[in-house]
């Protein structure tokens, strides 16, 4: 058997790191696009503007910390505080147009987001910023033989802890339930006397929090710079798309997919490799064409259940 | 005013702009004509997004997709196989429509915000799809050296930048002409109804799906246009031209026009250009500031454009008795911006026609 086994794992070897990367910024993505997702599902709102969160975030972890736990605790407390600030404002910037259509509050978000990335291209540079982390993060560790970064291995469990505290509010309380019920019948749950602007200013608070999170904790990642934005928003918008727009779990295997081929589709396929985020889009919905077709005008994002 | 009289003043004006944007090149320095030969350019853009979302009710960020393979085809054809004008306007025709035709199958089933999404995700990756390709598209560094363009065969190639301007101008004019009249025909009314009460249509038995996908690709071909006379425009193109910050800017065009109106369109993507590059020279390098504050003021004082506030105030006007809002009746054609966006996409709240049912 080992004789067999050999040859395999030798042709697997080089791959092994980049999929682990894979997974890292995979989940990486699934904190950003979670904020999104929950946005769009809960508020019905497309929020631009999420990528310029995450880039609070990352800012505030390059302006904080000096490479001691105590910095990146105060990032991490920090980002997430002006994240869930800068929902709040924007919660408040879309009240007086939330009963008008979506495009008005996607070009809305959008100034925010343009206003935003010009304030803190002002603050911080046009220059991409260094992120320290705490020295006993810098090192390697050894993983089946390789030397792996500890920050990206730490940041795997991290990540995964957020991912499964935020599916088990989701699924088990209140709060949670409440999400889910808005998701389904936002007129019902106004009914039952849940103001929906404070639903609103929650989630995009909530929303922003888990960006500014996100940035914090993904600036050794994705660091922060001026086109940082951009790309947190671009490929969180793939994750929802491909994840059927609100499913925890559907999300979640939608950035690890994306994740996974931005790493080792990269490595095994360079050649083709500007083109597979668009090749898994359409496989995706191609695959998936016919449920689309029923879910989608209904918009009916199912939170915490079954993909 | 009468209705006689209103279609006169709208012909009066469509004569004078025309005339006027016959005469800019003789008015003007050369560097502004050839931002008005780019303004143009946009504006045709801004008439494919006015297709979709105001018309077709399907609101959209990625038209940029098809203007970026629209550019880059007329840039390949330009630089390698022909330098005549014509050909490389229906070879960006040809990439923008088979463009919108491989992607036509993302997008035909949505609807309202999921459209804006997927949309937009298609034309991001296009741009980072354009700066990668790096044997076809020259990368980041982009496409230059493009031979001067010759309209038709045996005329003298557009030296200069009223000739440029002169010959986007004619081309910009025909396709508009062309759209204009395509629109005035039932297919124009069968796409507006379709927005305007898709379940009835396909009650009565039409396939909404099939003129959404028609649009779509017809759209994208008028932005493959625009891209090849981009090409011609500037001599030049990277993926730069085709950020997400120009579809933002496309798109609010778009929606100070009024969203439903092609002249709106082309006006509205003009006077958002222009204030663009009046902030870039006010006040250098604060310009994405001014600008996103313009966006925002723009979704607080015009939700439904420039064009579709006038009408909201004629509604409220005429109707001060009923209740409050000033929404206007999703009846007529062609007014009333994008009634299938203003309806919430979830169940509830939709007061929309009787028999709307759903």
């Amino acid at each position: 058997m080992t004789g067999h086994a050999a040859p395999l794992t030798d042709s697997v070897d080089p791959y092994l790191i980049p999929a682990l990367d894979g997974v890292a910024y995979g989940l990486l993505l699934f904190v950003a696009a979670s904020g999104l997702v929950l946005c769009f599902g809960v508020a019905n709102i497309l929020n631009l503007a999420h990528g310029t969160l995450y880039a609070i975030g990352a800012y505030t972890v390059a302006a904080l910390t000096d490479g001691g736990w105590g910095t990146l605790a105060l990032a991490l407390v920090v980002g997430v505080a002006v994240g869930a600030g800068a929902g709040g404002l924007l919660a408040g910037l879309l009240a007086p147009v939330a009963r008008r259509d979506h495009l008005t509050q996607a070009l809305l978000t959008f100034g925010v987001a343009l206003a935003g990335g010009a304030v803190l291209v002002a603050v911080f540079g046009p220059d991409n910023l260094p992120v320290r982390i705490p020295p006993s993060l810098e090192g390697t560790v050894e993983v089946a033989g390789h030397r792996y970064a500890a920050y990206r291995l730490v940041f795997i469990g991290v990540a995964a802890l957020i991912a499964a505290v935020l599916a088990l509010v989701v699924a088990r309380t209140r709060v949670g339930m409440l999400v889910r019920a808005t998701v389904d019948d936002a007129d019902m749950v106004a009914c039952l006397g849940v103001n929906p602007a404070r639903i609103r200013l929650g989630v995009l608070a909530v929303a922003g929090g888990l960006a500014g999170a996100a940035g914090v904790l993904g600036a050794p990642i994705i660091g922060p710079a001026p086109t940082t934005a951009d790309t947190v928003l671009l490929l969180s918008l793939v994750v929802v798309v491909l994840g059927g727009l609100g499913s925890v779990r559907g999300t979640l295997l939608a950035a690890l997919a994306v994740g996974e081929i931005q790493t080792l589709g990269v490595a095994l396929a360079p050649a083709v490799a500007p083109f597979l985020l668009f090749a898994a889009m359409a496989v995706v919905l191609a695959v998936r064409a016919r449920g689309l077709r029923a879910r989608w005008p209904r918009l009916r994002p199912r939170w915490g259940g079954a993909a | 005013m009468t209705p006689t009289l209103g279609r006169r003043l709208g012909q009066a004006g469509t004569v004078g702009a025309l005339a006027v944007a016959v005469a800019a090149p003789w008015l003007t320095d050369p560097y502004t004509t050839s931002l008005l030969a780019r303004t143009l350019v946009l504006g045709l853009v801004g008439v494919s997004v006015a297709l979709l979302t105001g018309i077709a009710g399907l609101p959209t960020l990625g038209q940029t997709g098809p203007y970026a393979a629209g550019a880059y085809a007329g840039a390949v054809v330009g630089l390698h196989v022909s330098p005549v004008g014509v050909v490389q306007v229906l070879v960006g025709a040809a990439a923008g429509a088979l463009f919108g035709a491989l992607t036509v199958p993302l997008v035909v089933y949505a609807r309202g915000v999921v459209v804006l999404m997927i949309t937009l995700a298609i034309g991001e990756l296009t741009v980072t799809a354009a700066s990668r390709w790096r044997s076809v598209t020259g990368g980041t560094d982009g496409l230059a050296g493009m031979p001067a363009v010759q309209p038709v065969w045996g005329m003298g190639v557009l030296d200069s930048d009223r000739a440029r301007y002169l010959y986007i101008l004619i081309v910009v004019a025909v396709v508009v002409a062309v759209v204009l009249t395509v629109l005035r025909t039932p297919a124009g009314l069968l796409l507006r109804a379709s927005r305007d009460d898709e379940a009835r249509m396909r009650a009565s038995g039409h396939r909404v799906t099939g003129y959404f996908a028609v649009a779509f690709v017809a759209a994208g071909a008028l932005a493959g246009i625009a891209g090849s006379l981009l090409v011609t425009a500037q001599q030049y193109v990277s993926p730069a031209d085709f950020g997400f910050e120009v579809s933002a800017l496309l798109l609010l065009g778009v929606v100070i026009g009024g969203a439903t109106s092609v002249g709106g369109a082309i006006a509205g993507t003009a006077l958002v250009l222009a204030v663009r590059d009046w902030f870039a020279g006010l006040l250098p390098g604060q310009a994405p500031l001014l600008l996103g504050g313009l966006f925002v003021v723009t979704a607080y004082l015009f939700p439904r454009g420039v064009a579709g506030f006038s009408a909201g105030v004629a509604t409220l006007l005429r109707t001060r008795t009923r209740r409050g809002t000033a929404r206007p009746d999703p009846g007529g054609p062609g007014e009333g911006p994008v009634p299938a966006l203003a309806a919430p996409v979830r169940g509830g709240r939709a007061h929309r026609g009787p028999g709307a049912g759903t």
